[in-house]
């Protein structure tokens, strides 16, 4: 085995830089995929049966396909499937990838806000009723804050998959930390090495995450 | 009676197959204080928790002020406004402060000014005696205070009627005590009363009217005097023999 850093020395700091994609992406991604999940959480626990039932297929359907086909259809299927003014819709690839993580993640995320609302003690609920309060502020102020604070580390361990698979947007070229790695391997016909810098700061992105978890959870926990 | 705030005329409830309620007929008149007594299982609870719909009747009307609430097009949410409802287990919100949770409902739903919710919110703390924790949250307080910062909460609505659901039945016996020191001198004070209790002595000392439901049937209606020296009903008889 002769494993040699020195060959990749001048291009770490342009696979580090990828760093800053995959942040850009993965933070993008959490925050609409967030938001998503949200709305498809309150759809799920709604009484209005056709949102709750739209909210369970939408739910099945991207958990039970993989993403990798859900990033190709998108990013490929999209400019076929959408034309403006004559003109296909122009997507970026990092414009796609964010979609469809948003699309993604959002139906798992809202699984777990559904988790956290449905464990949000009933009698909340029956207080925010008897004081009149309508439904939206019921949920917004009085459910949701208690829901997402129940789910908060899950939230975080969804944020660290959410990380680990931004990798996939790789494939339809993003310059994240796994292309840049790959591209300097193509270049210089060596790959082990970048590879494993690149699964370096993967590590180290996850870790970080992992701390900052356990650090909110004790904040969470001294908080009552 | 002119001013009956409620007026509950053949009101029945079903869990399923389950017959809760049957076919109970009273009115509250303003300013009255009514207590609601039986034997756990009786419906009490259930009772209490139509006339502002957390269950929703399965036959009967419920008019508040000449509405009837189990109308599917009445306003309910405005209705809720001015029927408070104090819980046994409290529900206080617990990541709003003490303040927050008797503000929260005047400023965002009665779109009150935040100066004067804050203003009314810290006189209602200084009435249940709770004005130093305002900036407490909840889960610091203990359960007689949890539950007057709960009955200040409902206050700050300025209901027409309050709704207590076994106020005192969570707490410790020492702390039974200054909740009902509160509900007293509401009651003193005119505040319209609709009580769910076990706590005999205070039925007979605060309230207007005994309300004996068994089996979900209101089986007595009488005044306090009445209903616990010369019970009519059988099992108020054996009730109270068990209970005083």
């Amino acid at each position: 085995m002769n494993l040699d850093f020195s060959r990749i020395y001048g291009d770490i700091p342009y696979i580090t830089w990828g760093i800053l994609t995959t942040l850009q992406f993965t933070l993008l991604s959490v925050l609409f995929g967030f938001m998503w999940g949200t709305v498809l959480a309150l759809f799920k626990t709604s009484p209005f049966k056709p949102l709750n039932w739209f909210g369970q297929v939408y739910t099945s359907i991207f958990r039970g396909t993989p993403l990798l086909l859900q990033i190709g259809l998108v990013y490929f299927a999209t400019p076929q499937l959408l034309v403006f003014n004559g003109k296909p819709l122009d997507i970026t690839p990092l414009q796609a990838g964010v979609l469809t993580f948003t699309l993604n993640s959002g139906a798992y995320i809202s699984e777990t806000i559904r988790a956290g609302i449905q464990a949000v003690d009933k009698g909340q609920m029956e207080a925010a009723l008897s004081l009149g309060i309508p439904y939206r502020l019921r949920m917004v102020d009085v459910i949701l804050p208690q829901a997402v604070k129940n789910i908060l580390p899950a939230l975080v361990n969804e944020t660290t998959t959410l990380l680990l698979n931004s990798a996939q947007v790789s494939t339809i070229g993003v310059t994240d930390i796994l292309r840049r790695a790959s591209i300097v391997g193509a270049e210089k016909y060596i790959y082990f090495e970048p590879l494993l810098f690149a699964g370096l700061l993967y590590y180290l992105l996850a870790m970080s995450l992992a701390v900052g978890a356990s650090f909110l959870e004790r904040r969470l926990q001294a908080s009552g | 009676m002119v001013d009956a705030i409620f007026k509950i005329e053949n009101l029945c409830k079903s869990f399923g197959k389950l017959k809760v309620l049957h076919d109970i007929s009273t009115d509250i008149a303003k300013g009255e204080v009514v207590a609601v007594i039986g034997p756990s299982g009786s419906g009490k609870s259930t009772f209490l928790r139509c006339m502002n719909l957390l269950e929703v009747p399965t036959e009967g009307k419920i008019y508040f002020k000449g509405v009837n609430i189990a109308d599917p097009k009445s306003d309910i949410l405005k209705i809720r406004q001015t029927v408070g409802m104090v819980f046994q287990h409290f529900h206080l919100f617990p990541h709003m402060t003490v303040l927050e949770n008797v503000t929260y409902a005047p400023i965002k739903i009665k779109h009150v000014p935040e100066h004067t919710a804050t203003q009314a919110g810290l006189k209602l703390l200084e009435q249940v005696g709770l004005l130093e924790k305002q900036d407490v949250y909840p889960s610091k307080l203990s359960g007689g205070q949890k539950q007057r910062v709960a009955i200040a909460r409902s206050l700050a609505m300025e209901p027409e009627v309050i709704l207590f659901d076994e106020p005192t039945s969570a707490l410790d016996p020492e702390m039974v005590k200054e909740v009902l020191e509160v509900m007293k001198s509401l009651a003193t004070s005119g505040m319209t009363m609709a009580i769910v209790t076990h706590e005999m002595a205070f039925a007979r000392e605060v309230a207007h009217r005994i309300l004996f439901l068994d089996a979900g049937r209101l089986a007595e209606e009488a005044s306090p005097e009445e209903f616990f020296t010369h019970p009519q009903h059988a099992r108020a008889q054996q009730f109270l023999e068990k209970m005083l």
